[in-house]
């Protein structure tokens, strides 16, 4: 079981992937001949990177350099160590990458054990990072997992920029968001609006729910990101809260009123924790309590986890498959040997099979890996001036602009409170309250357009200051 | 349905093995994308990316120092979102918000809403705001602070409000949500009841409702609960 994102529309599909071809070997490999086995290891692997091709990528340059070089200089981090995740160690590990990380939050459950194969009995309780690093270090000589056992939140950006290619195995829309928005973060445009490859991060997302999953490319800058399609999810169900207290209908009726409002009734204060299995009997006890009274059948401990936590049924050969497919995108990203697949692929194995590629189409406008609109300061000028500036500027035409800089909110037109708290910034100058760097992104919310056409926006503006190359030298000796 | 569209020389990895029944197919929320011509592989040229990997982990071997770029926090797509609904927040006299974290928090705060008019005239009623960094594709979670005898809103804080659950919608944003709430205060609602007790005095003695509201603000007993005083 896992928890379940509000009914992804997400799925894959899979070709077979070299990594799957190649049984699982014991790490203590017997004394043979070590070049043979070597050999055999990567034969497959060899079939797509030592020789060309007419569907490989561009510039690609087949031969043994590019499988050393893989091994040597790809660095890929795996976020999620759960169904995907295990799947996703395993499945890059064979596929010839010797440089990886995997970060995950939680421990192991009995749960997991049915699916999350490369864990056991006696593990439960471990962080699921440490114990599969470990367990795949075990079967697949010459790889290095470095596990970290904590939140994605908790690491710094520059954790996250030393990595070649970012795949990730999550179960959850907010998790995504982050890291894209943290991909995304690295992206830098040119003067012309162009990304630069080398600030390019490219994301793998694999996604899974029951007998359904995704598997989607992203390079930001070059094809949407997470954010630009974030609409595409269904809203989640939530039912009336009325329905739940007078008129409850069904079993998730009675669970949901015993989690909502019950709980709150009684516990007043302490909130409800769902991987606390105590609460859950509580909250499935009352909602059975209900159920009767209603004369609803179906409440069970089971339903009532599956409805307080999303939880859907998690299916092991579905995780599998997915992410053969992310597996193989990101050996397809890292060398070059096939083009990627563009851009998002489904998979949906209910009834019979079905796999498609769409191509998703990139927001330009995106908050988050869009250009936004370069604007070049002097540093002397104010907040104010800044804020004229918008206005008058061709691209924006913004009268009325509110600005905010990263998490900081510079000037609120409103509410009145806001406003108050934030004039005096207005006689400051812009790239003192940027803290000083040559560049930046701010966004700004105002009204746009021109007559009857004028509508509120929200924009993304690229901030350069003149004059102001890099980090300047005193900054560099002040931070080291 | 037939196979994918992609030509059958591009190596394809879609794969028709049986026909489906349309709603097995796939969301039907994706389906107006697969209206547009579908190519299976992309044809930018994203280059190779071994090159850049390797001169990036040279560089990285040489010096481990910082590309120069600000160590901050990172603003969710959510918060910006958020930014531009409190700066175009345009509310009635009647409401007001605060900032218990100060101006950099907007994920956090409250609203203040004052009846001009109705049965609860007079009284002050605080609501607390949580939004989530997934903001608007998951509704603010939104509790009343004070204890209040109405029908919509139990003793525990929890509001019954269509927009808050069952009807949110991305396009909705929090003026709509407030203008929501101080509905709920002219109009109150007998037919969603979340306080059953006040809600049947609301249906069948709307006179005795109304002392019953008065004497809950003016802070006092009605039947068995205490409210504090809110006026």
């Amino acid at each position: 079981m896992r928890r379940h994102i509000p009914q992804l529309p997400q799925f894959v599909g899979c070709r077979s992937l070299v990594s799957h071809t190649v049984p699982l070997r014991s790490g203590v490999s017997p004394m043979a001949d070590a070049t043979a086995q070597q050999s055999s290891r990567s034969r497959d692997l060899d079939k797509l990177l030592l020789r060309p091709g007419h569907l490989v990528g561009p510039a690609f340059e087949p031969g043994a350099e590019l499988r050393d070089d893989l091994q040597k200089y790809v660095r890929i981090l795996v976020v999620g160590a759960g169904g995907l995740g295990c799947e996703l160690l395993k499945d890059l590990a064979l596929s010839g990458f010797r440089n990886l990380e995997v970060i995950d939050m939680d421990r192991i459950e009995v749960s997991n054990l049915n699916r999350q194969f490369l864990f056991r009995l006696e593990d439960v309780g471990k962080p699921k990072a440490e114990v599969a690093a470990k367990r795949v270090m075990e079967r697949v000589s010459g790889v290095n997992i470095v596990p970290h056992f904590c939140r994605i939140e908790d690491k710094e950006l520059e954790f996250y920029s030393e990595f070649s290619i970012i795949v990730l195995g999550l179960d959850s829309i907010e998790a995504r968001s982050y890291i894209n928005a943290v991909a995304c973060g690295f992206l830098e445009y040119d003067s012309n609006d162009n990304p630069q490859e080398q600030t390019m991060k490219p994301m793998v997302d694999g996604g899974t729910e029951g007998f359904k999953g995704h598997a989607r490319v992203i390079l930001p800058g070059m094809t949407p990101c997470f954010e630009c399609t974030i609409w595409l999810f269904p809203p989640q169900v939530k039912f009336p809260l009325c329905t739940l207290a007078e008129t409850p209908r069904t079993a998730a009726h009675c669970i949901e009123y015993a989690h909502l409002i019950k709980w709150d009734e009684v516990h007043s204060g302490k909130s409800f924790d769902p991987d606390n299995p105590e609460h859950m009997q509580w909250v499935y006890l009352e909602a059975a309590k209900r159920a009767e009274l209603f004369g609803i059948p179906g409440v069970t401990y089971s339903l009532t986890q599956g409805v307080v936590k999303n939880i859907i049924p998690a299916i092991a050969s579905t995780n599998a498959i997915i992410s053969a497919a992310c597996a193989l995108e990101t050996l397809k990203i890292a060398s070059g040997c096939s083009k990627t697949l563009s851009n998002y692929l489904t998979y949906n194995g209910v009834e019979g099979l079905h796999t498609k590629v769409t191509e998703f189409v990139k927001d330009k406008d995106c908050l988050v890996c869009g250009p936004g609109i370069l604007i070049e300061l002097d540093t002397s000028v104010t907040l104010k001036m800044f804020i004229d500036l918008v206005e008058d500027h061709p691209k924006l035409l913004m009268s009325g602009a509110s600005v905010t800089h990263r998490g900081k909110n510079l000037y609120m037109q409103a509410p009145p409170v806001l406003e108050e708290m934030t004039r005096s910034n207005l006689s400051l100058p812009l790239f003192e309250l940027m803290d000083k760097f040559p560049k930046g992104i701010v966004h700004v919310t105002g009204t746009a357009g021109k007559g009857d056409k004028r509508q509120s926006c929200l924009r993304k503006l690229r901030v350069a200051f003149k004059g102001v190359d890099g980090i300047t030298d005193t900054d560099m000796a002040g931070g080291a | 349905m037939a196979r994918s569209p992609i030509p059958p020389e591009i190596l394809s990895p879609s794969v028709s093995i049986r026909t489906l029944s349309p709603k097995s197919q796939i969301s039907p929320l994706i389906s107006p994308l697969l209206l547009s011509p579908l190519r299976g592989f992309s044809s930018n040229s994203e280059g190779i990316m071994i090159k850049l990997f390797k001169v990036k982990e040279k560089q990285r071997e040489l010096a481990e120092n910082s590309n120069g770029k600000p160590p901050v926090k990172k603003q969710s797509a959510g918060e910006l979102r958020l930014h531009k609904d409190i700066s175009e927040l345009n509310l009635p006299k009647t409401c007001s918000i605060s900032f218990p974290n100060g101006k950099d928090d907007l994920m956090n705060f409250e609203v203040t809403i004052r009846p001009d008019d109705g049965y609860y005239l007079g009284g002050t009623f605080t609501f607390t705001f949580q939004i989530s960094s997934i903001y608007p594709h998951e509704a603010p979670k939104v509790k009343c602070k004070t204890k209040v005898y109405h029908p919509n809103i139990d003793l525990d804080g929890n509001v019954c409000l269509n927009i808050l659950r069952e009807d949110w919608k991305p396009v909705l944003n929090i003026n709509t949500i407030i203008y929501g709430l101080y509905h709920l205060f002219t109009e109150p609602n007998h037919e969603d009841p979340l306080n059953r007790e006040a809600a049947a005095v609301l249906r069948d003695n709307p006179k005795m409702f109304e002392s019953n509201v008065r004497r809950a603000m003016a802070g006092g007993y009605v039947g068995q609960t205490f409210f504090t005083r809110c006026i």
